[in-house]
């Protein structure tokens, strides 16, 4: 998964100036190919002030590119990322310029570098706290508050806090930095002596946001873009992460605040405006969102296209309306902005060249390597986690729910059920439709609470806990609907779930290749082979067949390692073929864990299970071994029930 | 210092506005309540409402005129935007469908700044409610009382559209549940594309209303956008009433601390939003679920 960032392609200097590329050839596969796109970056920022004049670019020009470059990418983790869509940048943007300006003018605070890291500290904390509230709520709620924040800081620079802001006259005079060696002193001024200080920072910026995005935290922000839901019941604590990404965001913005002030020497007020935000908006849309890059791409293009319009064109103010325009067709027709219209264009190419090769090769695997694989999954089993042998240990009733009822408004759904199911056991449920299946298994899991009664989870009480925390001690489920992270290959699925088992619900590693976590490597591989999903472990969830979609459901909840596995419904909807493929997949992974499984398939519950428990109507009908329920009157009545009277003269 | 007057004056003040933004409100809440849409360019329709009102104004003289015109337009606007571009986004993520619409709202603004310039325009109250009136114990000018009263009667309208129709019975049944709506086979399609024209026309409503009392200008909308979100956020989303007490709150909070210090106003408003947050995530009258 290390060298399988969703491609981060080359900023727009980069690509006049990269076909030569560092032909080392020895270590050419090794690291240095791991570090592509750093080694891109560094090229193309190194050639820009060679060849960027060349095509007419001021120097000012590229210097606030880099600026809203090292801004955006902020804006990209917590948006392209996270799926979190922001219109409040500015205000951190905004605190982070201001604080460094202050402490470099009025403050007299001599030293440049050291007055832009507090500006960012500062505006990392107001970030933190700023999350807080904006993150209370999702979706659009998460971007209406943003937009008010923002406001909210708009004002208080303008009026409350103008002694230290200088309000609408801003804060002039910000010092370029100059650095003394002893020996000599480096100066830089404006323009192309600037550059080589934006530059340093925007590398430096680009390298540090390429290793959280390759890290296990980049890879959970990337499922809660997906899917949160799913993200947190295979034990994320989204909310933490959510913040994390907010703060880093925050603290790209403060920098690239104090990076403006320099560039211009003078910082200007209308950083805090609403504009200031859209424009972040619209130049990561256009340059590609999830990129990294296409804020960069998109201010390149955005004061091109300014200039261009304005200057060569005459177009006087109305060029934003030229750009606006463009922005709404982009969003309607090329929605992955630029470097993803060229990433899906060469991918189109590369596919009509090789399609018929990939079609020859898809159906490499087969039932056979499903049987090969029994072996090497037993002895992983016993490796893997340490969850399992806890399992091992605990007798008796690992799950106890006691009085469970659940109503909606007048509705009831499950009342006062009565349930147990000890260590080791395979148990099936079964009932009509409208039993209340599904919500029995969402109050286990704890994704809805019981209305009253009392769940027990080897022995503690896990009423009112919330699902991370119940899947964290080794309770899941797989989903009656998939639950997928759809965008992401087999393989980073897979892998999603097993961090969550392996790190915990929540840790900030984000300066660590996924790689790298122990056991990680071995838990996916094991998971995939137990799933038989081995031979398609790099396709995209979207190119699954619906079979295989289905396992890599079960595989979700399996890689968390459950000692309690909940399937509600794993066979619906699957062709005989594959209902016999998946009930050998059930008996496989049975080993070492406790299961429950909702089906209507009863041949293969009554295969499956030790003991079935029959809801209807909200209610425990009976319970007892499959050839006991087989023989139940009160069974039969309730499947057969209506019909009888029917055909009955 | 504070005067009575002045206190009773601003008072006032915070009813005009916070009914508009009630207006303006309720046409955002439905939009989203019923299409799931959450509409940034609402700011700049209600800007545009303000413009078209004074090109009718400018041709006829006639303030009813302007006000029917500005509505009229903004329901057309509203109609045919549904029809070519939100449509396609129903089924997109919330994301790319508030890129569209903050994409919308730019070009609206250039486009009103391309023909109109950023000169401020001004509409004069109709003569019957110019000037001043003696409230006994201050004067008031009688104009923003009438506006008290002519979005009183646009919300009465709203009122009986949603809770006395079958296309409100529809409207109100998407904000409840819109899985459940789609599956009953009603003609969604139509009501969506009137749903989204009447939330339009709400906001040119509100626009041309309110351009006596201030003077138009192409950015206007922005932060009447801004403080249509605190109203959504406060009174819920999706609930027409939490809309109106949303609306009139903010309007009251707005006016009162500018009567102490203009420049804390947005603060006073932003920490009436941040403690309904924390103390009812769902706003005082929204419902959860729908999000």
């Amino acid at each position: 998964m290390s060298g399988r960032l969703p491609s981060a392609a080359p900023d727009p200097g980069t690509q006049n100036a990269s076909s030569p590329a560092p032909v080392r050839t020895p270590a050419r596969r090794g690291p240095t190919w791991r570090f592509k796109a750093e080694i891109l970056t560094a090229i193309g920022l190194v050639a820009a002030p060679f060849v960027l004049p060349l095509l007419g670019a001021a120097p000012d020009t590229v210097n606030r590119i880099l600026v809203w470059g090292l801004f955006g990418i902020g804006f990209d983790i917590l948006f392209g990322y996270t799926g979190l869509l922001s219109f409040g940048q500015s205000a951190l943007y905004g605190t982070g310029g201001m604080v460094a300006a202050y402490l470099l003018t009025r403050a007299g605070f001599p030293h440049v570098v050291t007055a832009l890291l507090i500006g960012m500290i500062v505006a990392t904390a107001v970030g933190y706290l700023v999350g807080l509230i904006a993150l209370r709520r999702t979706g659009i709620y998460f971007a209406m508050i943003t937009v008010a924040i923002a406001e909210v800081f708009y004002f208080a620079e303008f009026n409350p806090l103008s002694a230290w802001t200088g309000g609408e006259n801003g804060l002039p005079g910000v010092p370029t930095p100059s650095f003394n060696l002893g020996f000599t002193t480096f100066k830089f001024h404006t323009g192309w002596s600037l550059y080589p200080f934006m530059a340093f920072w925007y590398f430096i910026g680009i390298v540090i946001a390429l290793r959280i995005v390759r890290s296990p935290v980049g890879a959970v922000l990337r499922a809660i873009r997906e899917n949160p839901l799913r993200a947190a019941a295979v034990g994320h604590s989204i909310h933490g992460y959510k913040l994390a990404a907010f703060v880093i965001a925050a603290a790209y913005a403060g920098f690239a605040g104090g990076l403006l002030g320099v560039m211009q020497g003078f910082m200007p007020p209308d950083a805090f405006m609403f504009d200031t935000s859209g424009q972040l908006v619209i130049q990561t849309a256009i340059g590609g969102i999830g990129t990294l890059f296409g804020p960069l791409l998109g201010a390149a293009v955005w004061l091109f296209l300014q200039d261009f319009l304005q200057a060569t064109l005459k177009l006087g103010a109305t060029w934003k309306l030229v750009l606006g325009l463009i922005f709404v067709l982009l969003v309607c027709f090329l929605r992955n902005g630029i470097i993803g219209g060229v990433r899906d264009l060469v991918a189109y190419l590369r596919h009509r060249a090789t399609g018929e090769v990939e079609a020859e090769a898809a159906p490499a695997f087969s039932d056979e390597a499903f049987d090969e694989d029994k072996p090497a999954a037993a002895k992983h089993t016993v490796a893997t986690h340490a969850a399992r042998s806890r399992a091992r240990e605990f007798k008796g009733p690992i799950l106890k729910a006691t009085a469970l009822t659940k109503r909606y408004g007048g509705i009831v759904a499950n009342e006062d059920i009565d349930f147990s199911v000890d260590a080791g056991e395979l148990r099936g449920i079964i009932g009509p439709n409208g039993a209340g299946k599904s919500t029995f298994f969402k109050m286990l899991t704890c994704e809805v609470a019981p209305t009253s009664g009392r769940i027990e989870f080897e022995g503690r009480d896990i009423t009112g806990m919330d699902v991370t925390e119940v899947c964290q001690l080794g309770l899941t489920k797989s989903y009656q609907v998939n639950q997928l992270f759809n965008k992401l290959t087999v393989r980073e699925n897979i892998t999603i779930a097993a961090l969550a088992d392996l790190r915990g619900p929540f840790k900030l590693d984000m300066l660590r290749t996924v790689s790298r976590i122990p056991g990680l490597e071995e838990q996916v591989q094991h998971t995939l082979e137990l799933v038989n999903l081995v031979g398609r472990r790099d396709a995209p969830v979207s190119q699954l067949a619906y079979g295989e979609k289905r396992r890599l459901e079960v595989g979700l909840a399996l890689a968390s390692s459950p000692t309690l596995l909940l399937l509600d419904e794993p066979l619906a909807g699957m062709s005989p073929q594959e209902r016999v493929e998946t009930v050998k997949l059930l008996k496989s992974i049975r080993q070492g864990r406790t299961m429950i499984v909702i089906d209507h398939d009863m041949d293969a519950l009554f295969e499956l299970a030790e003991r079935i428990t029959v809801l209807q109507e909200g209610r425990v009908l009976v319970e007892g071994t499959p050839d006991e329920i087989k023989g139940n009157a009160k069974v039969q009545e309730a499947y057969l029930g209506g019909v009888h009277e029917a055909i009955a003269p | 210092m504070i005067s009575w007057a002045n206190f009773v004056s601003q008072l006032f003040n915070g009813l005009a506005l916070g009914a508009l933004l009630a207006l303006i409100s309720s046409g955002l809440t439905i939009i989203y309540g019923a299409l799931g849409v959450l509409n940034l360019a609402h700011g700049a329709m209600f800007m545009l409402g303000g413009y078209a009102g004074y090109v009718a104004y400018s041709y006829t003289g006639s303030f009813v005129v302007a006000v029917i015109t500005g509505a009229l337009f903004l329901f057309i606007v509203g109609v045919v935007l549904e029809r070519v571009v939100i449509r396609h986004f129903y089924k997109r993520p919330p994301e790319d469908q508030l890129l569209v619409t903050f994409g919308l709202a730019i070009c609206f603004v250039e486009t009103v700044r391309f023909f109109f310039e950023s000169l401020s325009k001004t509409v004069p109250p109709p003569k019957i409610f110019a000037g001043i009136t003696n409230l006994g114990f201050m004067f008031y000018p009688t104009y923003r009382l009438a506006v008290v009263g002519i979005v009183a009667v646009a919300l009465l309208a709203l009122f009986l559209m949603l809770y006395k129709t079958r296309l409100g019975l529809i409207v109100r049944a998407g904000i409840e549940d819109s899985v459940m709506v789609d599956s009953l086979g009603l003609n969604v399609d139509r009501v969506f594309m009137v749903v989204f024209g009447i939330g339009a026309m709400a906001a040119g409503f509100a626009g041309i209303v309110n351009a006596p009392v201030v003077s138009l200008a192409p950015d206007m909308g922005e932060a009447i956008l801004v403080q249509t979100f605190v109203v959504v956020v406060i009174g819920g989303v999706g609930s027409f009433p939490g809309a109106i007490l949303g609306g009139l709150i903010a309007g009251e909070i707005i006016s009162l601390t500018s009567m102490v210090n203009p420049g804390y106003s947005y603060v006073m408003l932003f920490a009436a939003m941040t403690l309904v947050l924390v103390l009812r995530p769902h706003g005082l009258l929204g419902v959860r679920g729908r999000e």
